[in-house]
């Protein structure tokens, strides 16, 4: 479903180059020291960051000079993933149509959408009376009306707390298998990818070092820099 | 290390300085005010008249300019804003004689239009604020996360829909702060009405009291318009200045923001229009004061005078400044009580809303029977100058100061280290860099001065301004050219000095 091949990019003194490739359904986790590229790993797929070299394709598709709307990926960042002055079912509706008009059927789907996240009561509502569990919902659910294959999700929960990034991972789970979704996800707590994950690829000094099925990158037998990372 | 005795005496100067320059003021312009002709509420109206218009059309004109630099990365784009940074670091003086250079009558424009009157007073205006409302505008738009022009860009906002779900509430919150700071600077910057103002129908408080005073030797009427000036900056400041004071004036980051909106021809040419109808406005009058001044730098006596009155004048004002300065700061970071608190930052900041040319008017009443004035004219203008960088100074050192005494002061008491011994081992290393800021900032204020000197000066009293301003008077153009040219360079140089002071992290 996605594939970097030896996508490279420079940032700063820092050359990245990726090789990588997800099939259709699953989810993996990325995991890697800061500063490792990560984010920019996400951002080339995203499209907000372009390749130098290399090529990248979803779904078989070669995504050079191909715009971030045109691409068939939704992405979930850290912070500010809402407008603060837009109400949630505006923020939402934005993911339809950013000049908001829309028609009573596409209307449903923004309230379907705020259903299955479990905002329907804070509608209303403006991102900052909510929590911040409850404004990352606020991103899922635009993720669902924009109803794109590809998930991106750059280190969403890190700010919330163990119980609630629990919940939060059990949705984003749902929600996958639902629409069968492929998904990235960048974190910074191996027990997230742990709990998600069926791959997780390990990124390293802008490259992705090892991907392996989640039973062998926490099994002890992991490669030594991974054990390392992990030990922390 | 600040004993009660020096808290005291700063005090006591400050209040005695402004009792001073009020009290007479209320005797004299009571006595007045109930036959007067229509001539006060004219120049009531008049000021703010052009401050309103100056802040509609200088935030008009800032905000696509903003907008576009933003939006645009393309070569030349720092030092662009470099040079926008220019207008306010001149001094007022000097800027207008570059104006006038440009549209006045001999310029390469002149005879567009009269640059006499509210025409030349709204350019000139524009000219001060408009690249400081858009280097302001830039601040907030360059804060905006990066996550919501990505978001932007994933959802295929077009360059309208950034600007009314991105842009537009960013800046909004901002507008008003931005607005009222321009406000009250219009109305605070003498020089631009005493030059091109001109007539009872083009003249604003400020000048109208230098008029009064100088010109026409009517105390009383100068002291009535102190006080319509001292309640009409009173209540501006306490309106506007609490907008005001959420600006905060950041250096543009260079980590820039990528942007994906307005790639369309139609707005490329729009955002490139926008941007050289800034320059132009921009551009022009600096220029014209370097080209004309070069060639016209007289090294006589009165430019050596004046440019060692200047000095002796700025460095002593400065010095006067940062006393008062530190010792209220660091009595106000000590104390408990909001109150006393309140009381001494109000102090600090007393020539804000005690405009200079009100507290030289009562001082100017009170002292001008003892006899000639000229033979302390310099004290005058020293501690003038030195209240009217008492807010410049205040404001770097308070925030280091309150910092300091948070970290370091249960510590020292617990060390035994106090009096000389503290200042020399924690104050001075750690203040070092907010005290020279504040001193440079004081030295630009004084060096820039036009409103006390004008007051007090006399034949043999001339700063650098005041020297200008006499030229100019004396149709002398070439040689004010030069002068100005001489105090441009000073007021850039220790500017440049002072911003990369502030923007150096090489102390904690």
């Amino acid at each position: 479903m996605i594939k970097l091949e030896n996508a490279g990019f420079r940032y700063e003194d820092m050359v990245m180059n990726f090789d990588l490739e997800v099939a259709k359904g699953e989810l993996v986790g990325i995991i890697g020291p800061s500063g490792a590229g990560k984010s920019t790993l996400l951002a080339l797929i995203a499209g907000f960051d372009l390749p130098v070299s290399g090529r990248i394709s979803i779904a078989g598709v070669d995504m050079a000079g191909v715009a971030p709307d045109q691409r068939p990926v939704s992405m979930i960042f850290q912070d500010h993933n809402s407008f603060a002055h837009l109400d949630v079912r505006t923020n939402v509706a934005l993911g339809i149509s950013p000049d908001l008009k829309l028609d009573p059927q596409q209307r449903e789907r923004v309230d379907e959408a705020l259903a299955r996240v479990g905002l329907s009561d804070f509608k209303a509502r403006k991102p900052t009376e909510l929590s911040g569990g409850e404004r990352q919902r606020i991103a899922i659910a635009r993720a669902l009306v924009r109803d794109k294959p590809v998930l991106l999700l750059d280190e969403p929960f890190t700010a919330l707390g163990p119980a609630l990034r629990r919940d939060m991972l059990d949705l984003i789970r749902e929600i996958q298998k639902e629409r069968k979704l492929t998904v990235l996800m960048v974190t910074h707590q191996p027990e997230d990818a742990k709990y998600t994950a069926s791959r997780i690829a390990f990124v390293q000094n802008g490259r992705i070092a090892h991907v392996l099925p989640t039973k062998q990158f926490f099994a002890p037998s992991a490669p030594a820099e991974i054990s390392a990372y992990l030990r922390g | 290390m600040f004993g009660k005795l020096t808290l005291a005496i700063a005090l006591v100067f400050i209040l005695s300085a402004v009792a001073l320059g009020f009290l007479p003021l209320l005797w004299l312009g009571f006595g007045q005010a109930f036959h007067f002709d229509d001539y006060l509420p004219r120049v009531v109206a008049f000021t703010l008249k052009q401050a309103f218009l100056s802040t509609l059309l200088s935030v008009v004109i800032a905000l696509p300019v903003a907008l576009a630099l933003a939006r645009r990365q393309f070569f030349g784009r720092e030092a662009l804003l470099k040079i926008f940074s220019v207008p306010l670091a001149l001094p007022a003086i000097v800027a207008i004689l570059g104006i006038v250079g440009v549209y006045g009558n001999s310029g390469p424009f002149g005879g567009l239009f009269s640059i006499y009157g509210l025409t030349g007073i709204l350019l000139a205006h524009v000219f001060f604020n408009m690249p400081l409302a858009v280097r302001l505008m830039l601040t907030r738009l360059e804060a905006i996360p990066a996550e919501n022009f990505r978001l932007a860009a994933q959802l295929n906002f077009t360059t309208g829909q950034v600007f009314r779900f991105i842009e537009w509430p960013q800046l909004a919150s901002a507008l008003t702060g931005i607005a009222s700071l321009i406000f009250l600077l219009c109305t605070a910057i003498f020089a631009v009405v005493l030059i091109l103002g001109g007539g009872p129908q083009a003249t604003t408080l400020e000048v109208a009291i230098y008029q009064s005073l100088r010109l026409d030797f009517d105390p009383a009427r100068a002291s009535i318009l102190a006080l319509a000036q001292l309640v009409t900056c009173g209540l501006l400041v306490l309106v506007a200045g609490q907008f005001a004071r959420e600006i905060q004036v950041v250096p543009p980051t260079l980590a820039r923001t990528r942007r994906w909106d307005g790639k369309s021809g139609l707005s490329k040419i729009m955002d490139s229009m926008v941007i050289t109808f800034a320059i132009l406005i921009v551009v022009p009058p600096i220029l014209s004061v370097i080209l004309s001044g070069i060639g016209s730098i007289r090294l006589g006596g009165s430019l050596l005078w004046a440019t060692a009155t200047s000095l002796l004048v700025g460095l002593t004002s400065a010095s006067l400044s940062i006393a008062l300065g530190w010792v209220l700061a660091g009595t106000a970071a000590r104390q408990p009580h909001t109150l006393l608190k309140s009381a001494i930052t109000l102090a600090c900041l007393a020539s804000l809303i005690m405009p200079p040319a009100v507290l030289a008017t009562g001082w100017f009443v009170t002292l001008s029977p003892l006899g000639d004035m000229s033979r302390y004219a310099i004290f005058l203008v020293v501690i003038l100058n030195a209240l009217m960088a008492l807010p410049f100074v205040w404001s770097p050192l308070y925030p280091a100061i309150t910092d300091s005494v948070q970290r370091h002061d249960r510590l020292c008491s617990s060390l035994g280290l106090g009096g000389l011994a503290r200042l020399r081992l924690v104050d001075l290393p750690v203040l070092r860099k907010p005290l020279g800021l504040a001193f440079l900032m004081a030295v630009i204020v004084s060096l820039g001065d036009l409103s006390a000197i004008t007051l007090f000066g006399s034949d043999r009293l001339v700063t650098l301004p005041a020297l200008i301003f006499r030229q100019m008077g004396n149709y002398r153009m070439n040689d004010a050219a030069g002068t100005a040219l001489v105090l441009g360079v000073f007021c850039f140089a220790l500017i440049t000095l002072a911003q990369r002071w502030s923007q150096s992290h090489d102390q904690a």
